[in-house]
């Protein structure tokens, strides 16, 4: 379906990151927002506390990101599309309520904009550093979405597909910003709504009265394994626990039902990975070396990878714009061909880890690690990409 | 002259109690604040060993549902006995 | 063999019986009984009066919304056959104020112990009271916390034995009317669960008073706190809450500190009326953008 014109700012802008991305939100239909101040994120926030009682929105500042995180799902079961915003600190906190929606299975997005940690950290400064908290922040065993923008224009377009992932999937998704993105200025071209594409919420087809349960697959087809949602005041007097549950939402605590919803939870995401993950690629078909980055140290690699080229060398270049879940299938395929990966990104080697267990020891895989605070030399980069061709 | 008095027909009881025996824990709450004493923990027991309340004096029984608004377990309540006026009756 | 009994009394022809289902029931999920609460527990009984109050208040069983923390108490929401949300701990009160917000024409009930809401979800309750948010706060305090085996818990009175303060606690509990009262609750009250009528009764209540309204529902523990405390069991509680309270309503609530001994002062100590948040939100908004302010969808004709 087409975007509701009321949240979106159709035109061309000056924004930066913080703030194309709140338009973003605005732009897929979202009405509700909890947060709390946290640099480098406050302005996506102050934004939508700014626009939303023009568009039909309410933001609340909570005491709390733990109180914010939970807001915003108690707002979906609701009926409203929500997300909530934050960085560092304020992840780490959010953690307990990634877990409550991803086995509660609420739609919701939240926003990280990294900053140099651990800690308190650098809090005005970029780093990529929650990558892998990203993934397995929470306790338990779960899937993740997780996307990267690469640009205040990204920011936009990226957090539209952050709510549409949301929906289809009916889980949390992730926004995986950084201080840089946050808070460059460049130019965000908002379209008209019609031209805006939104994954509908899908509610169930179940009358007040006849039994619903919310994780129920009665009404899925096709092996889809998205159990429909419902909202209070529908007369369908859901159950909804954190706890391990069956299909009615009833507590089971036992193994059978813990193997069976999690095996449902994580296949959900494994299972329609084609469909998630998104990449950039250009110059991998031939490619000697390939270098896989994300955010804005993909833009940072640019000159290197040119350099290199200039150079005589092939050299490609993979940008990984959704994160998680990871592209193995893609990587598995290049480490069959290429020499070497190399892997910059704004933090001590973490999505490295997972090229290297893709690769498998079949191709030789180089980290080029920064420990935060500023983006990349790119002559770091380019170093690295001869080394690797030695 | 022996004279007799008639006895006053015994009223019926205004109300009843319903007891579901299997979910009862035993607590003694129904029995200890029935207002007029209708109830008292009986020395059997259901299948999980507890005892639950019987009626001692079905007479007293006002139907006020104390007992069902004390009972943590929802295994009693108490019901007003519905009245209609009929030729005959008291 | 075992002695069987009686377990109905027959009720003599001429008078009809008025119902055969416990009508507690309906408000039950009754697929999920019996419930796990131990023998004496009183927080079944708090829930006997707030279903009894939801029926007499009337309200639409669409429009009531049920959240809980973690806990005993916070098991409620699963056997409540109402849009019911077992959520985490400490974290029921932000979990409905999104609710709430997004659903505005719903009664939300939070339902849950003394160590979630005041422990953990300390900061929640005193920032959810602040803002007045129209909702009905329901603490059954059992002194400890029950599930996980009775521990400390920020209402345990001074020297109470609990696991994690073996020997005595010596810490001074919360006075939690008090509390609720200075942070800005419009309806303060506290009943222990011998007192099922006036429970019933404040219950409802505070479900119809717009704003933030909570009730104390002081509850035994047998199996812990009154155990480890030497105190007897649920039954004596409540025994030992039928002799030691007394009703003072409008007590100024700064002297209805609760301890091992002593007087339980119960009652209903605060009823004043406050702009809601969603009011204060719609009336602050409309008047500073005028026209151009659009209110969200759910609120149109709820929030006024």
């Amino acid at each position: 379906m087409n975007a509701d014109p009321r949240g979106v700012l159709t035109g061309s802008h000056f924004l930066d990151g913080d703030h194309a991305a709140a338009e973003g939100a605005l732009a897929a239909g979202a009405n509700f927002s909890a947060g709390y101040p946290i640099t480098p994120s406050t302005e996506v926030v102050e934004r939508l506390a700014t626009r939303f009682p023009f568009t039909g929105g309410t933001f609340i500042q909570m005491e709390d990101e733990l109180a914010a995180s939970i807001a915003i799902q108690g707002a979906v079961w609701g009926g409203a599309k929500a997300l909530t915003v934050t960085s560092g600190p304020g992840f780490s906190l959010m953690m307990e309520h990634i877990g409550y929606g991803v086995i509660t299975e609420t739609p919701f997005v939240l926003v990280d904009v990294q900053r140099g940690g651990p800690s308190t950290g650098l809090p005005t400064m970029p780093a990529q550093a929650d990558m892998m908290q990203a993934r397995w922040g929470s306790h338990g065993d779960y899937e993740i979405i997780a996307l990267a923008p690469s640009s205040p224009q990204e920011c936009f377009d990226l957090m539209i597909r952050c709510f549409n992932l949301s929906e289809k999937y009916r889980t949390p998704v992730l926004l995986m910003m950084d201080e840089c993105v946050g808070h460059m200025l460049e130019r965000v071209v908002i379209p008209s709504a019609d031209k805006i594409t939104i994954e509908p919420r899908r509610y169930t087809k179940k009358g007040p009265g006849e039994t619903y349960w919310p994780y129920s697959l009665e009404e899925c087809e096709g092996g889809c394994l998205v159990p429909p949602l419902t909202k209070v005041g529908d007369g369908h007097f859901p159950h909804i626990t954190g706890l391990t549950h069956d299909e009615r939402g009833y507590p089971a605590m036992n193994a059978t039902a813990q193997a069976t919803l999690l095996t449902r939870l994580t296949e959900k995401i494994r299972k329609n990975a084609d469909d998630i993950i998104t990449l950039e690629e250009d110059g991998t078909q031939d490619a000697d070396v390939v270098v896989v980055s994300y955010g804005i140290t993909a833009r940072v690699c640019q000159p290197a990878i040119a350099r290199a080229r200039a150079e005589g060398h092939k050299v490609g270049f993979l940008r990984l714009v959704t994160v998680w879940p990871f592209a193995e299938k893609r990587i598995r395929e290049l480490a069959e061909r290429v020499s070497a990966f190399v892997v910059p990104e704004m933090n001590l080697g973490q999505i490295v880890r997972e090229v290297e267990r893709c690769a498998q020891g079949r191709t030789r895989v180089r980290s080029v690690t920064h420990a935060g605070g500023a983006v990349h030399d790119p002559d770091e980069i380019y170093k690295a990409i001869r080394e690797v061709m030695a | 002259m022996v004279e007799t008095k008639k006895s006053a027909a015994p009223k019926a009881p205004r109300g009843h109690v319903v007891v579901n025996s299997e979910r009862c824990k035993g607590c003694g709450f129904c029995a200890q604040f029935c207002p007029t004493g209708v109830l008292a923990m009986s020395r059997g027991f259901n299948l999980k060993g507890y005892h639950p309340p019987i009626v001692a004096d079905a007479a007293k029984c006002s139907g006020c549902d104390l007992c069902g608004m004390y009972c943590p377990d929802f295994a009693i309540y108490g019901v007003k006995n519905g009245r209609k006026p009929e030729s005959g009756d008291a | 063999m075992n002695e069987s009994y009686e377990a109905t009394l027959s009720a003599p022809a001429s008078a009809p019986v008025t119902c055969d289902t416990n009508p507690v029931e309906g408000w039950l999920r009754m697929d999920r009984m019996p419930h796990i609460w131990c023998p004496g527990c009183g927080i079944g009984t708090s829930v006997n009066c707030f279903t009894r109050a939801v029926e007499e208040s009337a309200l639409a069983r669409e429009n009531i919304a049920i959240v809980s923390g973690i806990g005993c108490t916070g098991r409620v929401a699963g056997y409540l056959l109402l849009d019911s949300f077992h959520t985490t701990h400490g974290r029921a009160l932000p979990f409905a104020t999104g609710l709430k917000l997004a659903n505005p024409k719903t009664k939300v009930v939070v339902y849950s112990g003394d160590g979630d809401l005041f422990a953990i979800g300390g900061n929640h309750f005193i920032h959810a009271a602040r803002r007045n948010l129209d909702m009905t706060v329901l603490c059954v305090n059992n002194f400890n916390y029950g599930m996980t085996g009775g521990q400390v818990a920020p209402t345990t009175p001074e020297f109470a034995v609990a696991s994690t303060t073996p020997y005595g606690s010596v810490e001074r509990p919360f006075n939690l009317p008090y509390l609720a009262q200075s942070c800005g609750a419009v309806y303060v009250a506290r009943w222990t669960v011998y007192h099922v009528k006036q429970l019933t009764r404040s219950i409802k209540e505070a479900l119809l008073k717009p704003g933030f309204t909570f009730i104390e529902i002081v509850a035994p523990c047998p199996t812990l706190f009154v155990r480890r405390n030497r105190l007897g069991d649920g039954l004596a509680m409540l025994k030992s809450y039928q002799e030691n309270s007394v009703i003072k309503n409008g007590a100024d609530t700064r002297e209805c500190e609760l301890g091992m001994t002593g007087q339980i002062i119960c009652g209903k100590f605060v009823d004043i009326d406050r702009p809601s948040y969603l009011h204060n939100q719609v009336s602050h908004l409309r008047k500073v953008l005028g026209e151009r302010y659009v209110i969200p969808d759910a609120w149109q004709g709820v929030v006024q």
